[in-house]
C-alpha cells in the first residue's frame, strides 16, 4: 500500500476537527494569532514555542528521534560488531546475550546491521522531505504569486500523477535511473514536491491579497523579497508540517520499494531492504528477523508524525488537543 | 434543583392579564395566572483551558403567555447561552444552576427524552444566520416536514407536504408549492429566515425563542421578518422571546425588556420604562448610541458611544462588571468593589445599579 | 447534474491520453521492446522485424498513434515472455484485483465510518483514545510488514496454538485447492489480504471521518435539528453523518490510486495472481507490452473511479448537483 498518500493532495494528514461549540470568550487575543494574517511577530514565535512544549508526546518524540539518529550515525561507535562482518560458521542464531537481536544466515549481527541500515533509511527520509519541501515551496509560491500559466501547469501536472499508483511510477523510474540511495532520494523528491507545491500555492493565493503584502508591494519591495520576507514566514506552519509528513512518507515508501526489490540494493542496506528477504522468514525458525527492522520503521514514522501533530497544534491553536 | 416558587412574581403592572379563552389548545393546560416560562437564578458556566467562564450569572425573568419579551445585550452578554439553556441545548460541559420552569415543570430536571418532546413542540427556536442553521442537504420542505413528523408520527407524507406549503405561504414565501422542494442555498437570505420561522411555528409552540432573527439581513428585510413574527404571534398566540443586540429592533415589537451585560441582568422593565427612563447606565449608553428620528438633533448632538470594550467573561471586572465603562461609577468605591443586585426602582422596573438616580443625564442633556 | 458529469467525462479524456502517452514513452525509454530477440538465433533479422512492426524508428508520436490505434480495437499486443495475448492476461488478472478492491473499499468504508462516528460522538472517551492510538500506529506501519506479521501471528502461530492442521486464515491465493466461488474457504483466504490492503486506509479514513463528523456535529444545523426535537440518534445519522459523508467521498476518490499501489504489495505477499503481481513480474522481466497495457488500464480504472466519486459527490451534495 502506498504511502505517499500522506503527502498527496492538499488535505492534511489529520484534518483538524472543531470541538464542541464553546461560548465565545470575547477579548481573548490568543484566538486571533492563528489566522496567519498578521506579519510574523516575535511574540508569535514565543506563543508557538509555548504551545509546542505543552505537547508532551511531541517532545518525547523529538528525544526518541535524536537518540535514533545518534545511534545510527554513530554506529561505528555504538554497534557491537563491525559493519557487514560475516560469520558463516555461526549462521543464523536467535537473539542471545552476544547477539541481542540474533544473526542472519550469513552470521551478521542484526543489531549492527540495523544501526548501519538506519543511516540510509533516515538519510533518505530527511533528504527527500527537505528537497521536496524546498522545491515544492519555491514552485508553489511562484505559482500562487504569479498566477495563471504556472498555476495551470502545476495543477494539470498533479492531475496526471493522480491517475497512477505512485508505487508503480516510482518502481518504473528507479528501473530507469538506477537504485542507489542518491537516485532514490531524487526520484522520491521528484514525486513528493507536488503536494507541497499545492499546499503552498493555496496559502500564497490567500495571503497575497492581505494588507501587509499590499503594503510591502506599495513600498516598492520586489516580488522575490515579498515572497521570502513576508509570505514564507507566515506559512512556515504548514510548510514544517509538510516536512514531517514528507519524512514519514519517504521512509515508508523507501521501505516498500526496497521490499518489492526496486529500492536500495545490496550491498547497501536500509531497514526496508533488510525486510526484502522477510517473506522467506515467515513461519520459519528465523522469524525473529522479521520484527526489529519493521519496528524501527514504525517507531521512526510514529515519532515524526507525533512531532507533526505537535507542530500543527502549536501553529493552529484551535485544532484539537491530544 | 427545585423550582423556587417563593420568589416574587416578576409581573408588570401595565400588562393586560392573559385571556385564557383566546389561547391555543395546548396552552390551556396551565392556565393559571403564573408565567408561561419562569427563569430563576439561572447561571451557566464552562470550564475552559483559560479558566472558568461564567457565561450567564444569576439571571431571573418571566415570560407570560402571548407576551413578547426582548433580551438585549452585546455578544458575550449571555443572552444566547440563556436561551440555549432553556431548550437544554448546551454542550455537556456546561454547568447549569438555578431553575427554568415552563408551565410548572422544571426543565433542567427533565430527561433528554422528555426534553425532546418539548423542543420544537412547546418551545421552538429561530436561529440567526439561517444559511448555517438550515441543513444544506435537505430541501426546505423536508426540513419543515421533519419538524412536524418528529412530534406526530401519524401524519402521512402528502399531509406533511401540504402543511409545509401552507406554512411557507403563511410566512410569505412566494410560490410555496415550488419553493418547498428547493434547497436552502437556492433561497435568498430573507426567505431562509422566513423558512426558519415556518419550521419553528410548525407545531404551534407556546413559546418562540428568536435568537437575533434579523441580524444577518438588510434593513428592509429585517422589517419584513419582524412583521412576519408579529403576524404569527397574532395568529398562534405564542409568547416570543426576542433576543437581540439591537435596541431598535426591540422597540417596536416587545412589551418588556431584559438588558444583559457580562452574563448578568442589569435592567428589567416594560419597554416604555426602559426606553424613556433607563435606570442603568449601560441601557442609557445603548439608547444614546441609537440614531433617533424622534429627537431633533442640533449640531451639538452627536451619537453617543460607550467607551471601552465588552468585558472578557474570563476576567470579568470586579464589583459591577460595567464600572470600567461607566460615566457615573465611583472608582475606587462601591462600583468597583461590591456587586450591585437587581433592585426595584419603580413598580415593575428593576436595575442593578448603585446609583440609578444618576442615570439619565446622557440622554437628556446634549453633549 | 448531467452537464456536471459530462464535464467531468470530457476532462478525463485528455488526462488519459496524455498520461498514456507519457507512460508509453517512459516504458520505451526504460526497456527495449525487442529485447527478447537479441539473444535468440538469427537475432539481427528478428530484431529488425520487431522494430519495424512497432515502428520504433519513427518518432515517439507515431509509435503512440500506432499503439493507440491497436489498443482501442482491443489489441494490446503479446507478452514478450509468454507470448500470450496481453488483453487476456490483463482480464484474468483484473478479476482477482477487482475482488480485492471491492472488499477492500467495502471494509474500509464501513469500518472507517463506524469508527469515525463513534470517536466523534464519544470524543475523548477511552474508545476514542484507543482508536486514535491505533490509527497512529496504522499510519506509521509499513503495510507490507503488517501483512507479514499478520501471517506470522494469525496463520502460523495461531495454527500452532489451536493445533489445527490447516491455518484458520489462508495466505496463499484466494482459494485453496480446487475450491471456487463465494464460500467459507474464500472468506478465510480473504481476511489477511484485505486487512493488509486496508490497514493504512482505515487508519486514515477513520481519522478523517472523525474530524469531519466533529465538524458537522458542531454545525448550526445540528443545533436546529435538536431544537426541533429530533431524537439524538436521528440527529447523528440523518443530519451529522449525512453531511460528514460528503468530504469523505473526496478523500476516498483521491486514495484509490494508493489502494491500487497497495494491491501490488498485497498480491505479492499473498501470492494472488492479480494486477499487482502482473506488474511486478512484467517490470522485473522488462515485458514492454504488458507494462504499457498495465499502466494504461490502471490509469483508466482510476479515472473511472474518480468519475464515480464525482457522481456520488453530486448525489450527496445538492449544492454541487444544482450549480
Amino acid at each position: 500500500m502506498t504511502d505517499e498518500r500522506t503527502s498527496t493532495g492538499s488535505r492534511p494528514l489529520m484534518p483538524v476537527g472543531v470541538g464542541p461549540a464553546l461560548p465565545v470568550a470575547p477579548g481573548d487575543g490568543e484566538f486571533e494569532i492563528a489566522s496567519h494574517a498578521e506579519p510574523v511577530a516575535r511574540s508569535q514565535w514565543q506563543l508557538f514555542w509555548r504551545r509546542f512544549v505543552r505537547h508532551r508526546i511531541a517532545i518525547a518524540s523529538i528525544v526518541v528521534l535524536l537518540i535514533l539518529v545518534l545511534l545510527c550515525f554513530g554506529a561505528s561507535f555504538f554497534a557491537p560488531f563491525p559493519n557487514n562482518q560475516q560469520d558463516l560458521l555461526l549462521g543464523p542464531v536467535s537473539p542471545n546475550g552476544t547477539h541481542w537481536l540474533g544473526t542472519d544466515e550469513l552470521g551478521r549481527d542484526q543489531l549492527t546491521r540495523l544501526l548501519y541500515a538506519g543511516q540510509i533509511s533516515l538519510k533518505i527520509g530527511f533528504a527527500v522531505a527537505f528537497i521536496s519541501t524546498v522545491v515544492g515551496t519555491a514552485i508553489g509560491a511562484l505559482a500562487g504569486f504569479f498566477g495563471k500559466a504556472t498555476d495551470q501547469a502545476l495543477m494539470r501536472a498533479t492531475d496526471l500523477f493522480l491517475v497512477l499508483p505512485a508505487i508503480a511510477i516510482l518502481a518504473l523510474a528507479l528501473e530507469f535511473f538506477g537504485h542507489t540511495d542518491t537516485v532514490i532520494i531524487i526520484v522520491l523528491a521528484g514525486l513528493f514536491w507536488m503536494s507541497v507545491a499545492r499546499v503552498v500555492r493555496g496559502q500564497v493565493l490567500s495571503l497575497k491579497e492581505k494588507e501587509f503584502v499590499e503594503a510591502a508591494r506599495a513600498s516598492g519591495a520586489s516580488p522575490l523579497r515579498i515572497i521570502v520576507r513576508h509570505i514564507i514566514p507566515n506559512i512556515i506552519g504548514p510548510i514544517m508540517l509538510n516536512v514531517t509528513l514528507g519524512v514519514a512518507a519517504a521512509i515508508i515508501t523507501e521501505s516498500t520499494l526496497s521490499f518489492l526489490g526496486f529500492g536500495v540494493q545490496p550491498p547497501q542496506t536500509s531497514w526496508g531492504n533488510m525486510l526484502s528477504d522477510a517473506e522467506g522468514y515467515v513461519g520459519t525458525s528465523q522469524s525473529y528477523l522479521l520484527y526489529a527492522p519493521g519496528l524501527l520503521i514504525l517507531l521512526t514514522v510514529l515519532a515524526v508524525n507525533f512531532i507533526g501533530d505537535g507542530l500543527s497544534d502549536a501553529f493552529d491553536p484551535q485544532s484539537e488537543k491530544h | 434543583m427545585t423550582p423556587d416558587r417563593s420568589s416574587p412574581p416578576d409581573d408588570t403592572a401595565d400588562l393586560s392579564p392573559v385571556d385564557t379563552a383566546s389561547l391555543t389548545l395546548e396552552s390551556t393546560i396551565d392556565s393559571g395566572n403564573g408565567p408561561l416560562l419562569s427563569v430563576r437564578d439561572l447561571s451557566v458556566s464552562f470550564q475552559t483551558d483559560d479558566g472558568l467562564v461564567r457565561a450567564v450569572d444569576s439571571v431571573t425573568f418571566d415570560v407570560h403567555e402571548n407576551e413578547t419579551v426582548g433580551i438585549v445585550g452585546e455578544s458575550g452578554s449571555g443572552k444566547s447561552v440563556s436561551s440555549l439553556a432553556i431548550l437544554g441545548l448546551l454542550p455537556r460541559s456546561a454547568k447549569i444552576t438555578g431553575d427554568i420552569v415552563f408551565r410548572g415543570q422544571s426543565l433542567p430536571a427533565l430527561s433528554e427524552k422528555e426534553m425532546e418532546k418539548i423542543r420544537g413542540k412547546e418551545i421552538a427556536m429561530i436561529f440567526q444566520d439561517a444559511l448555517a442553521a438550515l441543513n444544506p442537504v435537505y430541501s426546505v420542505g423536508k426540513q419543515i416536514a421533519e419538524a412536524i413528523a418528529v412530534h406526530d408520527r401519524d401524519v402521512d407524507k402528502q399531509t406533511l407536504r401540504e402543511r409545509s406549503i401552507e406554512l411557507l405561504d403563511l410566512v410569505g414565501i412566494p410560490n410555496p408549492s415550488e419553493r418547498v422542494d428547493q434547497y436552502p442555498h437556492e433561497y435568498s437570505g430573507g426567505m431562509r429566515q422566513r423558512a426558519m420561522i415556518a419550521m419553528a411555528i410548525s407545531n404551534d409552540p407556546a413559546l418562540l425563542i428568536a435568537d437575533e432573527p434579523t441580524t444577518a439581513l438588510d434593513v428592509t428585510i429585517q422589517a419584513q421578518v419582524l412583521e412576519v413574527l408579529e403576524r404569527i404571534q397574532d395568529r398562534t398566540r405564542a409568547a416570543i422571546m426576542l433576543i437581540t443586540h439591537d435596541l431598535g429592533v426591540v422597540a417596536g415589537v416587545v412589551e418588556r425588556v431584559v438588558v444583559m451585560y457580562g452574563g448578568r441582568q442589569v435592567e428589567l422593565g416594560s419597554v416604555d420604562d426602559t426606553f424613556y427612563d433607563p435606570k442603568h447606565p449601560y441601557t442609557e449608553g445603548l439608547l444614546a448610541s441609537l440614531p433617533r428620528l424622534d429627537r431633533r438633533s442640533d449640531k451639538h448632538t452627536r451619537l453617543h458611544r460607550i467607551v471601552g470594550q465588552p468585558p472578557s467573561l474570563i476576567h470579568l471586572p470586579s464589583g459591577c462588571a460595567f464600572h470600567p465603562r461607566c460615566p457615573y461609577a465611583e472608582v475606587p468605591g462601591r462600583c468597583s468593589e461590591d456587586r450591585p443586585e437587581l433592585a426595584e426602582v419603580a413598580p415593575g422596573h428593576r436595575s442593578a445599579c448603585f446609583f440609578p438616580e444618576r442615570v439619565g443625564s446622557l440622554v437628556e442633556e446634549p453633549a | 447534474m448531467a452537464t456536471y458529469i459530462l464535464r467531468r467525462v470530457l476532462y478525463s479524456i485528455p488526462v488519459i491520453l496524455i498520461a498514456s502517452f507519457l507512460l508509453l514513452w517512459s516504458v520505451r525509454q526504460t526497456f527495449d521492446p525487442c529485447a527478447q530477440f537479441r539473444t535468440s538465433q538469427g537475432g539481427a533479422a528478428s530484431v529488425a522485424r520487431c522494430r519495424a512492426s512497432l515502428q520504433l524508428d519513427d518518432s515517439i508520436f507515431t509509435q503512440y498513434g500506432h499503439w493507440l490505434g491497436d489498443a482501442v480495437q482491443g489489441n494490446l499486443g503479446q507478452s514478450q515472455q509468454t507470448n500470450a495475448e496481453v488483453s487476456t492476461t490483463i482480464t484474468s488478472a483484473f478479476w482477482y484485483t477487482i475482488q480485492l478492491i471491492f472488499w477492500g473499499i467495502l471494509v474500509s468504508a464501513l469500518l472507517s465510518i463506524l469508527l469515525g462516528v463513534y470517536s466523534a460522538i464519544r470524543q475523548y472517551s477511552i474508545g476514542d483514545y484507543t482508536f486514535t492510538a491505533l490509527a497512529f500506529i496504522g499510519l506509521a506501519m509499513p503495510p507490507f510488514w503488517f501483512g507479514l506479521i499478520a501471517i506470522q501471528f494469525l496463520s502460523v502461530e495461531l495454527k500452532d496454538v489451536l493445533g489445527t492442521s490447516q491455518p484458520v486464515f489462508g495466505f496463499v491465493g484466494l482459494h485453496s485447492g480446487d475450491s471456487t466461488g463465494f464460500n467459507m474457504d474464500y472468506v478465510r483466504h480473504l481476511v489477511l489480504p484485505v486487512m493488509t490492503l486496508t490497514v493504512q486506509i482505515i487508519a486514515e479514513w477513520s481519522r478523517f471521518q472523525r474530524a469531519s463528523m466533529l465538524d458537522t456535529m458542531s454545525a448550526d444545523y445540528i443545533r436546529t435539528a435538536r431544537a426541533k426535537g429530533v431524537p439524538r440518534r436521528r440527529v447523528v445519522v440523518r443530519h451529522g453523518l449525512r453531511n460528514a459523508l460528503i468530504p469523505l467521498v473526496t478523500v476516498m476518490a483521491l486514495d484509490i490510486g494508493a489502494l491500487f499501489g497497495g494491491i501490488v504489495i498485497t498480491e505479492k505477499i499473498f501470492s494472488i495472481p492479480g494486477m499487482g503481481r502482473l506488474f511486478l513480474t512484467a517490470l522485473l522481466q522488462g515485458d514492454v507490452p504488458v507494462l504499457e497495457a498495465w499502466l494504461v488500464v490502471t490509469a483508466i480504472f482510476i479515472v473511472l473511479f474518480n468519475l464515480l466519486a464525482d457522481v456520488l459527490y453530486g448525489v450527496l451534495d445538492p449544492r454541487i448537483r444544482l450549480s
